[in-house]
């Protein structure tokens, strides 16, 4: 095929624009956020260019691979490839990537430093991108780890608050989850002597032991767990998206975040399925305390940035609860709640980011009351990202959570009764999440307006944030635009796990 | 054995860096000028280069292939030999804006580093206790007199005997140690030790005697009980010197743990666990004291003992299902030459730095990207590289290649001690990079002093180690495949 220049492009383009960023010196300063918005446009259209090519009715099968020996000693090849789960993530990020880049131009955090801001913004996007294309389980790795410096420094050096803290806590965390996952990985490729993320899904995997396949399984998710993040390994998460500057937070929560769930459903379900079924209903138990944790918790933040921080531990209890029921529906809902929750969360994180940029301050206790009043299309849109969030139908955020809780009625997994259980639970969780998000209205959106006049939403932040409100509404009003390319895909790794299930 | 039969083309390597040494040291009694001897130095080590790539497969000191020849140069022996020849280079130009200055003088200092140099040439080649021994006092030697060399430093001639005392003491056990073997097993030769191994298991005094050898190793490369000496030691010497003790030294010290754990191989059971245990001991030590420092030199040294640590690991693991083979030298291997380019790297920088501004202390590093953005940005790979952080490729990759040995033959505590210490070592490696980036103290030092006549040589080291780390993180092949391709 002629197109498969165009994964590797993905990921060089905002590479190599990091490295000339790095190499032009000073001068970069003035026209380095414009630069950032070409090259992520360059990233866009590269990815239409992907979207163009990429075959809907073979969603099955990897498309435009490109693969190359990179490092023989290791095995490592260089794969890349696109299926439908990993297209929607992929582009997901080229967007969110853009709309975090324009954003960027007009409101640089404090203190400055575009040019580094940019550059970090870049290389952050050839680590997520990469992580997602990368069909090699050292090379899945090695991007993995590439999203870990650039957000370390987004967070010290442009956060807020205890933002050091926060940043090493962040990356100490993740690092030795990540570290934890690698000895799963090596565990599978000693025992199998491949590294191909699709040769183990197509049937290598499953031929391990069945105790090498747990202890790999138990390593590699665990390692995915503190990513996602899976209560109880989520305490890092609030105190980064607290510290972290607005665009942090919305690639955080938008994107970073789904390379956990991302990672179990490409590495974990298909290659070691034996071990994943035996694995499943504690995964689905720990998903709904998750739910129920990450709402509760959530009601009791003093802070507009922690209470989405803590509402993403209960959603991406939705999408673990999806995938632990290894059914079709369950984990075609889980990569739906994964990008419907990147595009909610980063547009609330974005709001959010507008709020504290006009008042100086995410705490409820010195916010200003009365939004609707003194702004009244950022205090619109807070609502509308509030309650998309909160699961309304003909939103995106329904369907994920919804289809999760179908997904939980008939999971492919034997153990029903418990699987009921989980599913009452969890909808008694989704109730709940309205509670706190209707706080927030209440606190932050309504009374009389305290602050007679803000400046509402700018063209620049217009600009930014329409794609995702557009994509809000028409996900959710047409979720078949992402179901018809996940589900062939979905099938291929169910069918890797029917023969393990009883 | 016929004596007549010697073919010198073989010691070729340790012959040039010898007689390399003599001409430096005349030429700078000659000339008066510290720096022909450099220049001297740095062409002997390219002369010996080629010598060292010369011998090709297995070759003998004496003639035709015979087993017990005191000196037998193999890929393994000629990829480590490479790995000190470069590295001793980068040392030399680092060394000479040292020379420049004439804080310390050139002949001497260049006399006695090749001297140096000759043994550590000589160590992976050797092929009997006896030669490794003397090989590995000819690479010891003339270092103590190194350290001292630093005019107007009380310091360095404490941190010279320091290193002195442990190393006599190290060396002392570990000819106790070769006596008990000798005694047991009536041999000295590699191959016949090797052979007598296989037939018969370890007798108590021999175990003994084989775990007292490993105590000079211990030594050289600054294993935790042995490290004590490395931090003073480090911080009184030169930056270069201890670079290159962090470097050179310490891959000596692992050829010659190739060559014992090679001979020894049949009784893995017992050394693998004594080795485990010191690289445990080693990676968790180092890097939790590391933590503390906040002194560039000693923050090195800490975190080459740790470094040294994870390079013990697949050594260790042999302990498991797994057999002596090219699966653990090339992790080590590998591990060492890209230690060599970013530890080296790290060190470059701090000597530039150091020698500009004076700094020691962390703080001074505060807003370094702001006065040399190069030199930041270079140092920061290293750490990275160093911590096993992309964009330090390199070092993450080596990291893997050395912890699947372990994950392989089912060490799982030393897999997960090198997990824990992996995350400890990132705190203070990112600790230290950030402070290159914060924005610098208005009115706390002086930014930049005066840039000192022939400091450009320690960019060129500098450079040279960036090139060979981003050369090694594109291609890792070249570090982890590098025996399989002499």
């Amino acid at each position: 095929m002629t197109s498969n220049w165009l994964l590797p492009a993905l990921l060089v383009v905002p590479l190599l624009a990091s490295v000339i960023l790095l190499v032009a010196g000073r001068r970069a300063e003035s026209w380095a956020t414009w630069f950032g918005v070409g090259v992520q446009s360059v990233g866009l259209v590269l990815m239409l260019g992907v979207l163009a090519e990429y075959k809907r009715n073979m969603s099955g099968s990897m498309q435009l691979v490109v693969d190359a020996e990179w490092v023989p000693e290791l095995l490592v090849h260089f794969r890349l490839g696109v299926d439908g789960i990993s297209l929607p993530l992929i582009a997901l990020t080229s967007l969110l990537g853009w709309c975090a880049a324009v954003y960027t131009v007009r409101r640089v955090p404090e203190p400055g430093r575009a040019r580094a801001l940019v550059g970090l913004l870049l290389l952050l996007q050839v680590g997520l991108l990469g992580t997602f294309m990368a069909l090699d389980l050292i090379l899945f790795f090695l991007f993995f780890e590439v999203v870990l410096a650039p957000m370390w420094f987004l967070i010290a050096f442009w956060g807020s608050g205890e933002r050091r803290r926060a940043a090493n806590t962040f990356i100490l965390y993740t690092v030795l989850g990540s570290v934890v996952m690698l000895v799963g990985f090596l565990i599978v490729i000693v025992k199998t002597g491949s590294a191909d993320m699709v040769a183990l899904a197509n049937g290598l995997g499953e031929q391990m032991s069945g105790n090498a396949q747990l202890a790999a399984a138990l390593l590699i998710l665990g390692g995915l767990a503190v990513k996602t993040p899976m209560w109880p390994f989520h305490t890092w998460l609030p105190d980064a998206h607290t510290a972290a500057p607005t665009v942090g937070s919305v690639l955080l929560a938008g994107v970073l975040l789904k390379m956990g769930t991302y990672g179990m459903v490409r590495i974990v379900v298909p290659t070691l399925p034996d071990a994943m079924v035996q694995i499943a209903p504690y995964l689905a138990a720990f998903a709904v305390i998750g739910i129920l944790y990450g709402a509760l918790a959530s009601y009791g933040q003093q802070d507009l940035k922690r209470v989405i921080a803590f509402s993403s531990v209960g959603h991406m209890g939705f999408v673990l609860l999806g995938i632990s029921t290894l059914s079709v529906v369950g984990i075609n809902a889980a990569l739906f709640g994964n990008i419907a929750h990147g595009i909610i969360t980063g547009l609330l994180f974005f709001v959010v980011g507008g709020i504290k940029q006009r008042t100086g301050t995410t705490a409820f206790a010195s916010l200003p009351r009365g939004l609707y009043a003194s702004a009244p299309r950022l205090g619109f849109l807070l609502g509308f990202a509030a309650v998309a969030s909160l699961g309304m139908p003909g939103l995106a955020g329904f369907w994920g959570e919804f289809l999760s809780l179908v997904g939980a009625y008939h999971p492919a997994v034997p153990e029903h009764l418990f699987y009921r259980v989980m599913l009452v639970l969890a909808a008694v969780g989704m109730v709940l999440a309205a509670a706190y998000f209707l706080r927030v209205l209440r606190r932050v959106g309504q009374g009389a307006a305290s602050q007679a006049t803000m400046d509402d939403v700018a063209a620049d932040e217009w600009l930014s944030w329409t794609p995702l409100i557009a994509l809000t509404v028409v996900l959710g009003l047409a979720p078949v635009l992402v179901f018809q390319v996940t589900d062939p895909a979905v099938r291929m790794v169910v069918e890797s796990v029917a023969g393990a299930l009883p | 054995m016929t004596i007549q039969s010697i073919d010198l083309m073989v010691l070729a390597p340790t012959i040039v860096v010898a007689l390399g040494a003599l001409v430096a040291l005349i030429a700078e009694l000659v000339t008066r000028r510290g720096q022909v001897a450099v220049g001297v130095g740095l062409v002997t080590l390219a002369f010996a280069v080629p010598f060292a790539l010369a011998a090709s497969g297995e070759q003998t000191l004496c003639g035709a292939v015979d087993a017990d020849c005191a000196y037998v140069v193999a890929p393994l022996s000629v990829a480590l030999q490479l790995i000190v020849l470069v590295s001793t280079a980068i040392v030399l130009l680092m060394a000479s804006s040292d020379i420049a200055a004439r804080r310390v003088p050139g002949g001497e200092f260049v006399f006695l580093i090749l001297c140096s140099v000759s043994g550590a040439v000589l160590v992976p080649a050797t092929n009997d206790l006896v030669t490794l021994i003397v090989a590995l006092e000819v690479v010891s030697l003339p270092t103590f007199a190194l350290v001292a060399l630093r005019r107007g430093e009380p310091r360095a001639a404490e941190a010279a005997l320091k290193a002195f005392i442990f190393s006599i003491a190290s060396v002392a056990v570990s000819l106790y140690g070769i006596a008990l073997l000798y005694g047991t097993t009536g041999a000295v030769s590699f191959n016949e030790l090797a052979a007598s191994t296989q037939a018969s298991g370890p007798s108590p005094l021999a175990t003994a005697g084989m775990v007292m050898l490993l105590a000079v190793v211990a030594f050289k490369i600054a294993a935790i009980p042995f490290h004590a000496w490395a931090p003073d030691t480090y911080q009184g010497a030169t930056v270069p010197v201890a670079a290159y003790l962090s470097v050179v030294s310490k891959a000596a010290g692992f050829s010659a743990l190739l060559l014992i754990t090679w001979t020894f191989s049949a009784w893995s059971q017992v050394w693998a666990p004594v080795v485990a245990v010191l690289a445990g001991v080693t990676m968790l030590g180092g890097n939790l004291l590391a933590l503390r420092q906040r002194l560039a030199v000693r923050l090195l040294a800490w975190s080459s003992i740790a470094q040294a640590g994870y390079i013990l690991v697949p050594l260790a693991a042999v302990a498991g299902r797994l057999e002596w083979g090219p699966g653990v030298t090339n992790a080590v291997v590998g591990y060492l030459v890209a230690y060599a380019a970013m530890n080296l790297g790290a060190f470059a920088v701090v000597a530039v730095v150091a020698r500009r501004t004076g700094a020691v202390d962390w703080a001074d590093y505060r807003g370094l990207a702001r006065r040399s953005p190069g030199l930041a940005v270079a140092l920061a790979l290293f750490l990275a590289s160093l911590a096993g952080l992309p964009p330090g490729l390199i070092g993450l990759l080596v990291k893997v290649r050395v912890l699947i040995v372990p994950v392989g033959s089912g060490v799982w505590w030393l897999a997960a001690v090198m997990a824990v210490a992996t995350v400890i070592g990132l705190a203070y490696y990112l600790a230290w990079a950030a402070q290159l980036f914060r924005q610098p103290d208005s009115e706390a030092r002086p930014s930049v002093a005066e840039p000192e006549t022939g400091s450009w040589t320690s960019i060129v080291a500098v450079a040279i180690c960036l090139a060979l780390t981003v050369t090694f993180s594109i291609a890792p092949s070249l570090a982890l495949g590098l025996v399989d391709r002499l």
